[in-house]
């Protein structure tokens, strides 16, 4: 059934019994063309697109939860693209572009909302780190420009720009088509689309083992359910790559973090744009019910318990009065942890493994959410055609080994 | 937050105190070995780490404390630790470990 | 007194009458109740509009779980706090509460036009609509769906008010102050160890406060109560904490504790403290947080007069309000007949008890039958009527099918109980699906923690007061005259003869989560419960689900068709309930957010008007305006001040390490690139220090002090990472090398003089050092006395001109400082500032880690083998420089570049590319890293990294900007006295 207003309407006059199901709860088939590891958002996407895109309709998605209940479902919903380096911001921008028209394409409306990303400098080395973002992405045809501290307070009202603050606006960077969009949705959305194109999305559905043929090549899983035939595996677990990667044999240069989040009470709106600073270490915006969601960087240990401390609360909840000492008497409603697999250049791997059939889409530390149409789409290219498209064909393993890294951290710090 | 025991000073400290230090029991190769190994093995000891998902060997440092780095069993799970002892000391065999967890619950009961 | 406020009920004070307001209409209260107490004391129900139908509502319950009730209260600019619950707020005299998400007042809101279309906006609908035509997203569906967002009203001022934290220790922590929790604490004191007991609500008591027929050991409850916490208060081991809320609970008993010192205060001032954060470290945590009672979802449960049974037990027995003249009672558990009681003994007419059970207990049948009370069996309630008031509601009995319209102004509802896990699970402490309770219960605990009476499924005063006893360490076994708590039956949709869709039955009463809701959910796939709750958004709203998530959870494994246990529980996340930004900030406001530390120097660069930067930590002197100059001037005159005379920096921040021991050089040697064993005391060498991956991380110039000793120092933002980098290789890689490293960075002001007469300055106060160029030339140093304080002095230059860094003890950097500048003005001294600085040593082409390297520039990169030993078999990041990637051609290195129009200074950051009218996305080669006018040089001057540029010199290359496309010639990365004569003036 196509959503719309009129298929509103008509379900709403027949009291909404006759909506279908979304994304059917399948059992296993004994054997599937490709199998996507994780059903998150970006592993969802994956299966979507191999079905639409590259014409791979028989795919089984293995989540071992509940679809979209890891990172897709944790993160603060930032989506930009306004990176530095000439292969991340290509990775991104792809990313953005597939944004634009996904809740059409997919007929789920996602709430993407392009209310802009302000980027704050309070420092010298925070402006010119931001004005070689601006110019580059300029030459690269992604928007990104410059504000001074009173246009940053024009363009973001409750924002406090007083040169008396401890972290004074020395200036931003806004990109106005990047924004924020309903997470939850972009999970539910691909699972609907791609479950009406054949795809099985198996929830409940640990991966426990990867069974290898004699060449090494990989010819299945084993899971909770049961073995699963596939030559093809594309893994797309965020924080558990280690976990599943080390079932095929294979170590990989992941360290998976705890990272924060919060909302406060919903308030009427205020806050109209997404501001991120790296000085201090927080983002923040409003959600369409009201809330502000607040996140931060990442805690400083590794670990799978999705659990913060209270002083990185204390911290990520004072970083935000410092910027913004309007929010003081707001109050935190709900906080949480997802778990984010990080690599040594702090930018992700996507593409071929060393064991044939087996591939991955791992390492997005905090910025998984923005890239995932993008990381999506390259994870199912390079699943069809066991090579990887030239958007992420530089994010491979070897780098590693070369030294060809991509360190958006070194030029970036942290915050995503 | 936490409370670790750091080994050196022989008491319980909370977290703040300490920082993260990474993955243990990493040896860095001697000038002869890096000399003769191999880009990959070279990039394995660089980068390649457990990411363990249960206990897991770390380094932590006590640096609003004592100033020494030590070496943990720490479960990424539940964020428990097991046992801490010093630097230098040769990875915990299971049993140890298993030992240490033990008195931990002994003491727990106790108290 | 209000009509409905009971003479001899409660324990408010009637004496003492308080003013307050409710949408700017006054009303009077007593000493003792909350908002919601006093309104209910005038008869009004209507407190609020729900989120999505924006339909009115009242109170749901009384205490902290209120959904329904919420307001603003108003305390003036800065001072609205948004979205508080009346049920949880003392009045006081002159309070200002405004009702919410209403427009244009609560009884007449535009917004209910929700409401009458709610039909269409079911569970999800959202992402069912709006999609076309697609350019309406942005312009029309999207900002009209924001505008409707929210509750209460967002912040228009900074928050004025102070908020304060302290940790806090003890041994055992008790987390609620009902019967359990008191227990426990009497048991507890006992045994002298320091015993916090915290309590939310103003004062303790907890179910104590509202049942005062209750009698325990033959002692009436508020005799008990009395007596109880006089005794706490006096034992000196014991801390009791009221109107403070144990939020979160966290590794390792450590629990965060939410104060509200100034919410129940008239005129609370500005600057006193409003809301505390203890952080307290408990050997062992007692929750006693008790249970919640909940809702029953049937169609029209959410008119305004329908509530909680045992919330209407509180207003009666704890601030003597009856909450109608005719009330109905609906229940399917025991325990609401108490209630019921209670009511009916303060001559409050009951209407009729329906209950949805065929069997009832025979005490309660008596206890109804004593009162004149009419029971219905088997019947359910299937409708309610009236606006903005409950007026009457339709009793269904299925049996028989009869439908009676029962008149009453309030309804109570019971659908049992739900234990308080929600600090228990914070801990991570297990919990297990209880059949016979029909409720989660704790299992084994995570921590040193035990949960006690209705948190754990002990419902009942005298099973909570031996349990807390036992918890406490205590054996006393209590006893009192209550009636047997009773048992329930959950049911996870109530008998109805309507169908479904038509029904309006609520289970999230915030935010409008009804019944099909639910179900909707599940039959659209939704199955697992944190699916439920994400698409319904049930218990996400304000209240967090204290009420919903059972009987959401009831309704989905129905609808599932799996066992709840298997349907599973959404995770309880701290805070317990919302609390308040300034209580986590504390202090951290502001200055004090992040420490900012200052050189001994920097009160005289105040005092002389210098303008400030942060870099890293510290602030400092960026320049020196003198009247009318802008930053560019200022910097101009500086620059050509120190070059033709005398200039005066203060280098205080930058890191210093001190390397000692008789492996210091060894140390050195594995920490550097450069190599330091030929180094000969008393000389300095430039060093370059990278990790394992080969990349620059610091750099800075090194003094031998003697054989064992090294004066290292680093860049200002860099010290503390370098010097965590070194003690873990000393410590951890190289622990056989006999080696101190200790951080002096405090311990040294350091003030750099440059300038053809910087050797006349100093000489006239240096004792013990010859500084004729003969004897101390560039690149070494001396120890000896400066102004008479001793001083390590460097013969350097980060200006390419004749340079010493003075270094003297920290205490007497300003005495030495201030001398030095009175001498100087003999020769036109100019202090300078940290943009002066960069201009002059760009001039010479010295790099600024961090600036013209970024993480992925390796000392070839930048120009500098001459810096890495070809000899050392070893030093960190060796092996690295010899991977594929680091030595393959066409990397990015630092070049000079020099605009064509010699006036055009070169944005910082800015691209360059070949072909500037290439199409995008274009092939950049590199990036400006360093960008200044050069005064000395009458034009600007640049550097940057490009693509194989140590093989571009004399290219010209090109810089679009948005405007204009600049062009630029390579050149080597030295403008300014390439053979560096400077130096060596005499």
């Amino acid at each position: 059934m196509k959503y719309s207003a009129i298929s509103l309407f008509a379900n709403a006059l027949s009291g909404h019994k006759k909506w279908p199901v979304q994304f059917p709860d399948k059992e296993p088939k004994k054997e599937y063309d490709a199998i996507i590891v994780g059903g998150g958002g970006h592993g969802l996407g994956a299966a979507y697109y191999l079905a639409k895109r590259y014409g791979i309709t028989n795919v089984a998605v293995l989540e071992k939860g509940w679809i979209g209940g890891g990172n897709t479902g944790r993160n603060t919903t930032i989506i930009r693209s306004n990176y530095l380096f000439d292969e991340s911001a290509a990775m991104y921008d792809h990313a953005v572009d597939l944004w634009d028209g996904l809740g059409q394409e997919l007929n789920y409306n996602l709430m993407f909302s392009k209310r802009g990303v302000l980027m704050l400098a309070h420092n010298v080395h925070d402006v010119q780190s931001f004005q070689r973002h601006v110019h580059a992405n300029r030459l690269n045809g992604v928007d990104n420009k410059w504000l001074s501290p009173e246009e940053c307070k024009a363009f973001c009202p409750p924002l406090d720009i007083s040169p008396h603050r401890r972290y004074p606006v020395m200036g931003g960077a806004l990109q106005m088509r990047a924004g924020t969009a309903r997470h939850d949705s972009v999970a539910w959305g691909y699972a609907r689309a791609a479950s009406k194109l054949g795809v099985d999305i198996i929830q409940n559905c640990k991966v426990i083992g990867i069974r290898r043929d004699a060449d090494g090549a990989v010819e299945g899983v084993e899971t909770e359910k049961g073995y699963i035939a596939s030559k093809k595996i594309g893994v797309s677990a965020a924080g558990n790559t280690s976990v599943v990667m080390e079932m095929a044999g294979l170590r990989f240069p992941l360290e998976s973090y705890p990272l924060q989040a919060l909302v406060s009470e919903p308030v009427k709106p205020i806050m109209p744009c997404v501001v991120m600073s790296n000085a201090v270490h927080a983002y923040i915006s409003q959600s369409d019910k009201g809330e502000l969601v607040i996140g931060a960087g990442t805690d400083q240990y590794t670990s799978y318990s999705q659990r913060g401390p209270l002083h990185l609360q204390e911290h990520n909840v004072a970083a935000i009065c410092e910027i913004f000492p309007i929010f003081k008497r707001q109050r935190m409603l709900r906080s949480w942890g997802g778990i984010v697999d990080v690599t040594p250049d702090r930018s992700p791997i996507v593409g071929k493994t060393p064991v044939k059939g087996l591939y991955v889409n791992c390492g997005w530390g905090t910025g998984g959410f923005k890239a995932t149409p993008g990381a999506a789409d390259m994870l199912a290219y390079t699943v069809a055609h066991d090579a990887p498209h030239k958007i992420n064909a530089p994010f491979n393993l070897d780098r590693f080994v070369g030294g060809r890294l991509i360190d958006e951290a070194a030029a970036a710090a942290v915050a995503h | 937050m936490f409370e670790i025991h750091c080994p050196y000073c022989n008491e319980k400290r909370p977290e703040i105190e300490f920082a993260y230090a990474g993955e243990a029991h990493y040896v860095r190769p001697t000038a002869k070995e890096q000399s003769e190994m191999s880009d990959e093995d070279w990039s394995r000891y660089m980068f390649i780490r457990d990411n363990k998902r249960g206990e897991h060997a770390e380094r932590w440092w006590h640096n609003a404390g004592c100033n020494m780095f030590f070496n943990a069993i720490r479960n990424t799970v539940t964020d428990k630790f097991v046992m801490t002892y010093k630097m230098g000391l040769p990875p915990r065999t299971d049993k140890q470990i298993d030992a240490a967890r033990r008195t931990d619950a002994k003491e727990k009961a106790s108290s | 007194m209000s009509a409905f406020r009971k003479t001899g009920r409660g324990r408010v004070d009637a004496s003492k009458v308080i003013n307050f307001t409710f949408d700017g209409k006054s009303y009077q209260g007593v000493q003792g109740d909350t908002v919601a107490s006093a309104l209910l004391a005038n008869g009004n129900h209507l407190m609020g509009r729900s989120f999505k139908y924006h339909r009115p509502r009242g109170v749901l319950g009384a205490g902290w779980e209120e959904p329904n009730a919420l307001i603003a209260v108003d305390r003036g600019k800065g001072r609205v706090t948004p979205n508080v619950r009346a049920t949880t707020q003392e009045i006081y005299e002159g309070l200002k509460a405004e009702s919410q998400n209403r427009s244009p007042n609560l009884k007449f809101d535009m917004g209910a036009f929700n409401n009458a279309f709610s039909m269409f906006f079911p569970a999800g609908f959202y992402n069912k609509t709006f999609m076309w035509p697609k350019s309406f997203w942005d312009k029309v569906y999207e900002p009209f769906i924001r505008n409707m967002a929210g509750l209460g009203p967002a912040p228009d001022a900074d928050d004025p008010d102070v908020y304060a934290s302290v940790y806090g220790h003890c041994e055992t922590l008790i987390i609620g102050a009902g019967p359990a929790g008191i227990a426990a604490a009497l048991a507890a004191a006992k045994n002298g160890e320091r015993i916090i007991l915290v309590d939310e609500n103003a004062q303790m008591g907890g179910s104590l406060l509202s049942t005062p027929s209750i009698e325990i050991d033959g002692k009436p409850a508020g005799k008990w109560l009395e007596t109880s916490l006089k005794a706490l208060a006096k034992a000196e081991n014991v801390t009791l904490m009221t109107r403070t809320t144990a939020t979160g609970y966290y590794h390792d008993n450590f629990v965060a504790l939410a104060e509200r010192i100034t919410h129940h205060v008239p005129n609370a001032e500005i600057g006193k403290v409003r809301e505390a954060l203890h952080r307290i470290r408990a050997g062992k945590v007692i929750l006693a947080q008790g249970g919640i009672e909940r809702p029953l979802v049937f169609n029209g449960n959410d008119r305004p007069g329908v509530m909680l049974a045992s919330a209407a037990q509180t207003y009666l027995g704890e601030y003597g309000v009856a909450v109608g003249n005719e009330v109905a009672v609906f229940t399917s558990h025991d325990s609401a007949y108490q209630a019921a009681f209670d009511v009916a003994d303060a001559n409050t007419r009951i209407a009729a008890i329906i209950d949805v059970r065929g069997t009832i207990r025979d005490d309660l049948i008596m206890g109804a039958t004593e009162r004149g009370i009419k029971v219905i069996k088997s019947a359910a309630i299937t409708k309610t009527f009236g606006k903005l008031r409950v007026k009457a509601c339709e009793v269904y009995e299925p049996e028989s099918g009869n439908k009676t319209k029962l008149n009453c102004d309030a309804i109570l509802m019971s659908g049992g109980w739900t234990p308080s896990l929600h600090l228990w699970s914070h801990s991570k402490g297990g919990i297990k699906w209880d059949a016979d309770l029909a409720a989660y219960i704790p299992d084994a605990p995570n921590e040193n923690a035990v949960c006690i009476g209705a948190c754990n499924g002990d419902f009942g005063i005298a099973a909570a007061l031996s349990a807390g006893h036992k918890a406490g360490g205590g054996r006393k076994t209590y006893k009192t005259n209550e009636t047997d708590f009773g048992t329930g039956l959950v049911l996870s949709s109530l008998p109805s003869y309507l169908d479904s869709s038509k029904q309006k039955a609520f289970v999230d009463f915030q935010n409008d989560v009804t019944e099909k809701d639910i179900k909707l959910a599940v039959s659209e796939g939704f199955k697992s419960i944190e699916h439920v709750k994400r698409y319904t958004t049930n218990g996400m709203a304000t209240d967090q689900g204290k009420t919903s998530n059972l009987n959401a959870l009831e309704i989905a494994s129905k609808a599932v068709g799996k066992p709840i246990e298997k349907v599973g529980l959404t995770t309880f996340r701290p805070p317990y309930t919302p609390t308040t930004f300034g209580t986590f900030t504390g202090y951290r406001d502001n200055e004090l957010f992040d420490p900012t530390r200052k050189t001994p120097i920097d009160p005289w660069a105040e005092a002389n008007g210098a303008a400030f930067e942060p870099v890293g930590h510290w602030r400092r002197a960026w320049y020196f305006p003198k009247e009318g100059e802008d930053m560019h001037a200022a910097v101009a005159r500086e620059c050509k001040a120190t070059r033709d005379s005398l200039g005066i920096f203060d280098a205080s921040t930058l890191g210093k390490i001190e390397v000692v021991g008789p492996d210091a050089a060894k140390f050195m040697n594995l920490m550097y690139t450069n190599p330091w064993s030929k180094l000969p005391v008393l000389g300095c060498r430039y060093g370059l220090m990278c990790r394992e991956d080969g990349y620059i991380y610091d750099d800075g110039v090194v003094g031998r002090m003697a054989e064992d000793r090294f004066h290292v120092t680093t860049t200002t933002g860099g010290a503390p990472r370098v010097y965590r980098h070194m003690e873990d290789y000393l410590q951890t890689e190289f622990p056989e090398l006999d080696v101190w490293l200790t951080s002096t960075t405090e311990q040294w002001a350091v003030i750099a003089i440059n300038g053809p007469n910087a050797r006349k300055l100093i000489e006239p106060f240096v004792e013990g050092i010859d500084l004729s160029a003969d004897s101390f030339p560039h690149m070494t140093l001396r120890e000896g006395k400066i102004c008479g304080v001793p001083t390590r002095l460097f013969r350097v230059s980060f200006t390419g001109e004749l340079g010493f860094e003075i270094n003297v003890p920290a205490h007497y950097g300003r005495m030495v400082w201030e001398t030095l500048f009175e001498e100087g003005q003999k020769y036109d001294i100019c202090p300078y500032g940290t943009e002066t600085m960069h201009v002059l040593r760009a001039e010479k082409g010295f790099i600024i880690v961090g600036q013209d390297t970024d993480g992925t520039v390796t000392a070839h990169d930048a120009g500098m083998s001459w810096a890495v030993s070809k000899k050392k078999r070893d030093f960190v990041g060796k092996r690295s420089l010899a991977r594929p990637d680091l030595v393959a051609e066409g990397r990015k290195q630092l070049i000079g570049l020099l605009t064509e129009d010699s006036k055009e200074v070169l944005e910082e950051g800015a691209q360059i590319v070949e072909d500037p009218n290439q199409p995008i996305p274009m092939d950049m080669l590199g990036h400006v890293t360093s960008s200044y006018w050069s005064e000395s040089l009458g034009r600007s001057i640049a550097m940057a990294v490009v693509r194989d540029g140590f093989n571009r010199m004399g290219e010209t290359l090109n810089i679009p900007m948005p405007d204009k496309v600049i062009k630029a010639k390579v050149v080597k990365p030295v403008f300014y006295d390439p053979k560096g004569e400077r130096l060596n003036v005499v």
